[in-house]
């Protein structure tokens, strides 16, 4: 293979993480601790401009194939590419206030989460066994080491290692999938696999178990029920910054492999793992709804609350059509930005320097910072899908595509979990704003302030999502479906 | 009797099967546990090298080639947890691992 056939230029953004990851570990080491301040703006930055060129370098229509078709660059990737990057950049500003608390100004924070966004960029564009599991990889990598970062207590380094263990398994299921799917059709390569299922007939059973395991191993790292066991744990652990991280990028990274997967070379197998799509998308609905509320603990409902969301994105994804994947993108930018704005509050609230985390003890919270209480609200009832916030609509798109798909059982179970829902979101809301409590709250760092105040805007603006987000999600949808 | 492409097979899934019920079992120590995960990722080798050689196509050496060396940073990245753990909490025993009611 020459070197013009590598097509670089396709990988540009991955080039620039990858360069810049290295360039601020020197950095750092040079500096020390006491850079990361520093360290994080500029990751931010350099998240930032990836985000831009992934845009950028993608096609306008069709594919473009670089590394000899391990690594695809289509407007899927581009639209997924830039919810991931632009997380992990305001994951990575949002956590400068709390690592300067709670001892947690290392260098190699911001770093390890640039790291772990090049290897999300890695899975979106993955076209082959081989790419997805190594982008996979250096994605999960640097998330345990995330997870364990504040390695003096006892809590963080257990979420770590639950995590390390869980997360090791689901790698070995996938893999093992994976190697069953190779054996079975002779191939690794995504477009080299539809095109031989497309025109096979009955599918092998060894296909069948290979997409079983495969599906069970991504079914893991986006935490949907049955696989979702070290959720609420790791997210009560890891420290509340990495828990934001947690629950916004990696989850659209692995959402986006999923889809990917399921849609490029199994479009064909589409009936075979529908039903399992179908009863994974029911289960991480219901137990979200019913299992957070008896949650006291914040992080731990907004595990169940994350995990109740990626039921519904699967619902679109069930749907199996274009307009089913539209809707999964559609839903998982509004997931996205209500998610880290969420977390941005949780961040902020804290009293005489001392994090609240639980939901009692955020009563009063509307008397003494009415502007973060009332953000906080917005966010909640867009979770809960009250119009008009984005939330809303991001589930109507998402119910939508599965009536559009003949779905109509998994719909009605879908908004009657949504109802559910509703339940404990709200509660959460009465305790701040109605309830009466002792003691004066922190005013929120500068960054948050910032974060907190684009991610409002963007869900009460919600009404005009069936605009630039919708048109953008179309076009990307489309470049899954060629023909 | 000649080893064919199922006896291959047959051994890697009994080894995959080992690997996971040596996570789920096993109470006494997560050093086990880093071993059933290895053992689960050497059951995929012998798979791809298998698939690999009987349909005479070199990518399943290369994506074992893969493996191991992910493999590798994995024990790496585990047992340095492992060790930060060992530090806070002074023991390293399964049924320990309880901070967290899940």
């Amino acid at each position: 293979m020459s070197f013009a056939e590598l097509n670089l230029a396709a990988a540009t953004p991955e080039i620039l993480l990858a360069i810049s990851a290295m360039a601020l570990l020197l950095l750092g080491v040079f500096l020390g601790d006491k850079s990361m301040r520093l360290i994080s703006w500029l990751a931010a930055g350099a998240l930032c401009i990836a985000a831009y060129l992934a845009v950028h370098v993608a096609p306008a229509t069709g594919a473009d194939p670089a590394f000899g078709g391990q690594f695809i660059v289509d407007g899927f990737a581009a639209f997924m590419k830039v919810l991931a990057l632009l997380a992990t950049a305001a994951a990575i500003l949002i956590s400068i206030g709390y690592a300067s608390r709670n001892d947690m100004m290392r260098f190699e924070f911001p770093i390890l989460m640039t790291i772990a966004a090049l290897g999300m960029s890695m899975m979106i564009s993955a076209n082959n066994l081989i790419s997805l599991y190594v982008g996979l990889e250096l994605q999960s990598l640097a998330l345990y080491v995330t997870a364990a970062f504040r390695r003096d207590t006892v809590r963080s380094t257990e979420a770590g290692l639950k995590y390390f263990v869980l997360g090791a398994l689901s790698s070995g299921m996938l893999l093992y999938g994976a190697s069953m799917i190779y054996g079975f059709t002779g191939s690794t390569d995504f477009t080299v696999l539809a095109k031989s299922l497309a025109s096979d007939g009955q599918p092998a059973v060894g296909l069948i178990v290979g997409l079983v395991f495969l599906s069970a191993g991504l079914a893991f790292k986006i935490s949907a029920v049955p696989f979702h066991m070290w959720t609420p744990d790791v997210y009560e652990g890891a420290p509340t910054p990495v828990t934001a991280f947690f629950a916004a990028a990696p989850k659209v990274a692995a959402l986006a492999l999923f889809t990917r997967v399921l849609i490029g070379p199994f479009g064909p197998l589409l009936l075979q793992w529908q039903q399992i799509i179908v009863v994974i998308a029911v289960l991480s609905m219901v137990l979200g709804a019913v299992a957070a509320i008896n949650q006291r603990n914040i992080k731990r409902l907004m595990a169940y609350s994350s995990i109740g969301n990626i039921g519904y994105a699967l619902v679109g994804l069930s749907a199996g059509t274009q307009l089913g994947v539209e809707s999964v993108l559609i839903f998982m930018a509004i997931y996205i930005v209500t998610t880290i704005g969420a977390f941005g509050v949780i961040l902020a609230m804290r009293r005489k320097g001392e994090m609240v985390e639980e939901i009692g003890d955020l009563a009063g919270l509307a008397k003494s910072q009415p502007l973060l209480a009332y953000s906080f609200v917005i966010f909640l009832f867009s979770m809960a899908g009250i119009p008009p916030f984005a939330g809303f609509f991001g589930k109507l798109f998402v119910f939508n595509a599965a009536i559009d798909a003949h779905l109509y059982v998994l719909a009605v179970i879908g908004v009657v979990a949504s109802v559910v829902s509703c339940f404990y979101y709200i509660r959460v809301v009465k305790v701040m704003c109605f309830d009466t409590g002792e003691g004066v709250f922190d005013r929120p760092d500068p960054t948050i302030r910032v974060v907190l105040l684009v991610c409002t805007l963007f869900v009460l603006l919600g009404v005009f999502v069936p605009g630039p987000v919708a048109e953008a999600a179309t076009s990307a949808a489309a470049s899954l479906f060629p023909g | 009797m000649a080893i064919t492409l199922t006896h291959y097979l047959t051994v890697a899934a009994i080894l995959f099967t080992i690997g996971i019920f040596g996570i789920f079992l096993n109470r006494k120590n997560v050093i086990i546990i880093l071993m059933s995960v290895e053992l689960m990722l050497l059951a995929v080798n012998i798979n791809l090298v298998a698939f690999s050689h009987f349909l005479g196509d070199m990518v399943g050496q290369v994506f074992a080639m893969f493996v191991l060396t992910v493999a590798a940073a994995e024990a790496a990245i585990g047992l340095a947890i492992l060790v930060v753990y060992f530090r806070n909490r002074g023991s390293i025993a399964v049924e320990d691992i309880n901070m967290m009611n899940g």
